[in-house]
């Protein structure tokens, strides 16, 4: 048995997870709760979010963010990859920057409309 | 002349002017002093935005899209760069005047019969007032170092310990370790952290970063650049305790203790205050004590949900809109809402009582387990609003039965009922 938090919501909700009984979840508010805390004890992943270089445009950031949720230990490396990317305006939200991030199935999109400038 | 003219070009203001176009008022103006419409949200760049809202978790500059996508299908006029310095109210019924400063207009004095006020919050540096200590480089506000970061592309330092477990400093300790910053240590004065539970989670116990409650900085040392922060444990008394001290190497010292709506022009317009939300009183509409003045988002309350504000501020269209076309309500009713113990205040403060149902923002001034907010009319009248736990640092919503809000006479009191739940 596993007590964590729901990070899925505002709500915050305090999950017990049963790892002897199948990964059974209880304490959760909602569905979405019962597959986090599923995952979170066997193969937790994270969102990752932020920004690369920009040029062609006014700003020098572009905010990015990754498609899909990726394993919690990819994240490192993903940051050091983040580093070798730079996208040029014109962008669209939703562009992809990076496809298939690492392996893992995620795409790296941007998450600002950037005009050219 | 405009019919209406919205200040602040952030969620509060596009909501507001999307909703107003929606309910057919056409000379609508939107000022924005940046040059980007979208306001802090630009420097949001982490997710957990829009679960209300679109029920889809967006980044911040995915959910301010949305809305500038909204505003640009609509004849709403823009103008970026633009510096709102001063209103004027009319006098009975006259138009009202709003100045502003621009590059590319000079400054401009524009008539209008209605307003928004949408222009935000800013961060308390009242934390950084009464730090003890050496004065180096090297403090900044958790937003201040955020927009450094995420918009310039700057990391502030290498060594970091965050004063203040608001939501931006927990979000900036994540964010600033992923860049390869070594985040110390987060301290907070109070027994309780005043971010969300998932930040904590996700922020600090993601990347082992300690939590220090109770506690604060006493000591600040370094000549030039930040060298040295001591953090000591606080008694009940918020009084640190001599022999607890802890000593943080580090180069800098981020300001997370909370934020303060942006109200220099609704003073001096003669607006009438809340001096427990810093934002003006207003009634179910938003309407401000001028007629015709509105008020939503962060410079009426700090919302901790960009959810909110959207909900929030589209009312305060649609209300512009009905004063426009002929509902004008003369200034405020007299119906109050009053904060009864453990309450510590609420948006917003008055109600016409023939409203029918009226949503109601407050917030709590302690942690409780499960407890009940309870709302009582002069008339005897209650309704109960359970709930798991409240906490300061959660904005709560509840609804009042119209049933309560038609019998009260003068007042209706929210408070605080713990352990009868
Ligand atoms: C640093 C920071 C980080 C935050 N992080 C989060 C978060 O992670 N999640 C969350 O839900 N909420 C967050 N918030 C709260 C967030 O501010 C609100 O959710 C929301 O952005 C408030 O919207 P708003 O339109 O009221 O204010 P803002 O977004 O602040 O917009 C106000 C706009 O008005 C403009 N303005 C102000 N004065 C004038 C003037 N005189 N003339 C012309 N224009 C003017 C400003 O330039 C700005 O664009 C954060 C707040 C801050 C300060
Ligand atoms: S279980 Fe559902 S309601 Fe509870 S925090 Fe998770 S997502 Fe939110």
């Amino acid at each position: 048995m596993k007590e964590i938090i729901c990070i899925v919501c505002p709500r915050g909700c305090q999950l017990t997870v049963d790892e002897a009984n199948g990964y059974a979840v209880t304490g959760n508010g909602c569905p979405r709760g019962a597959a986090y805390g599923k995952s979170e004890l066997q193969n937790p992943t994270r969102v990752l979010t932020s920004t690369v270089r920009l040029t062609g445009a006014a700003l020098r950031r572009l905010p990015v963010k990754t498609d899909r949720a990726i394993p919690k230990g990819k994240l490192r490396e993903a940051m050091a990859l983040l580093d070798t990317v730079v996208a040029h305006a014109p962008v669209t939200e939703g562009q992809v920057l990076v496809a298939d991030l690492l392996g893992t199935g995620a795409n790296l999109v941007a998450t600002r409309e950037i005009p050219a400038e | 002349m405009y019919d209406l003219i919205v200040l602040g070009g952030g969620p509060a203001g596009l909501a507001a002017a999307c909703r107003a176009w929606q309910e057919g008022v056409r000379r609508i103006l939107l000022v924005e002093r940046d040059d980007a419409l979208g306001g802090i949200l630009n420097q949001c760049i982490h997710n957990g935005f829009g679960l209300h809202r679109f029920s889809e978790e967006l980044t911040g500059p995915e959910y301010a899209g949305r809305y500038i996508r909204m505003l640009g299908q609509t004849g709403v006029e823009v103008r970026l760069a633009t510096m709102a310095l001063q209103i004027l109210p009319g006098q009975d019924g006259a138009p009202h005047e709003v100045h502003t400063l621009s590059p590319t207009h000079g400054y401009e004095v524009l008539q209008t019969r209605a307003i928004v006020l949408a222009m935000g919050c800013r961060e308390r540096t009242r934390g950084a007032i009464a730090l003890p200590g050496e004065r180096p480089a090297g403090i900044f506000t958790a937003g201040a170092a955020q927009r450094y970061l995420n918009i310039e592309g700057y990391l502030v330092g290498r060594r970091v310990v965050i004063l203040g477990s608001g939501d931006i400093g927990l979000i900036m300790a994540r964010r600033m370790t992923l860049e390869g910053a070594k985040v110390l240590a987060c301290v907070e004065v109070m027994p309780y952290s005043g971010g969300l539970t998932r930040n904590i989670v996700q922020c600090l116990q993601d990347y082992d970063i300690p939590l220090y409650l109770s506690h604060t900085v006493t000591d600040i040392k370094g000549h030039d650049r930040l060298e040295q922060v001591t953090v000591s444990q606080v008694d009940a008394n918020r009084r640190p305790i001599p022999g607890t001290e802890m000593v943080f190497d580090c180069d800098t010292l981020l300001l997370s203790v909370g934020l303060i709506p942006e109200n220099e022009l609704t003073r001096q317009a003669g607006i009438e205050m809340d001096r427990r939300t810093h934002g003006a009183v207003v009634s179910e509409a938003m309407q401000t004590s001028v007629p015709g003045i509105f008020a939503c988002g962060n410079v009426l309350h700090v919302h901790d949900l960009v959810d909110y504000v959207s909900a929030e501020s589209e009312r305060a269209g649609a209300a512009a809109a009905a004063y426009l076309q002929g509902n004008p309500s003369a200034s405020l009713p007299s119906l109050r809402l009053d904060n009864g113990a453990g309450i510590a205040y609420t948006v917003p403060q008055r109600l016409h009582p023939g409203i029918g149902e009226a949503q109601v923002f407050f917030r709590v001034n302690r942690v409780t387990g499960p407890a009940a907010v309870v709302a009582e009319n002069d008339a005897g009248e209650t309704s109960r609003f359970r709930r798991l736990r409240f906490a300061p640092g959660e904005m709560e919503r509840i609804t009042l039965p119209a049933n309560l809000v038609a019998t009260a006479k003068e007042h209706i009191t929210l408070r605080l009922e713990e352990g009868s739940v």
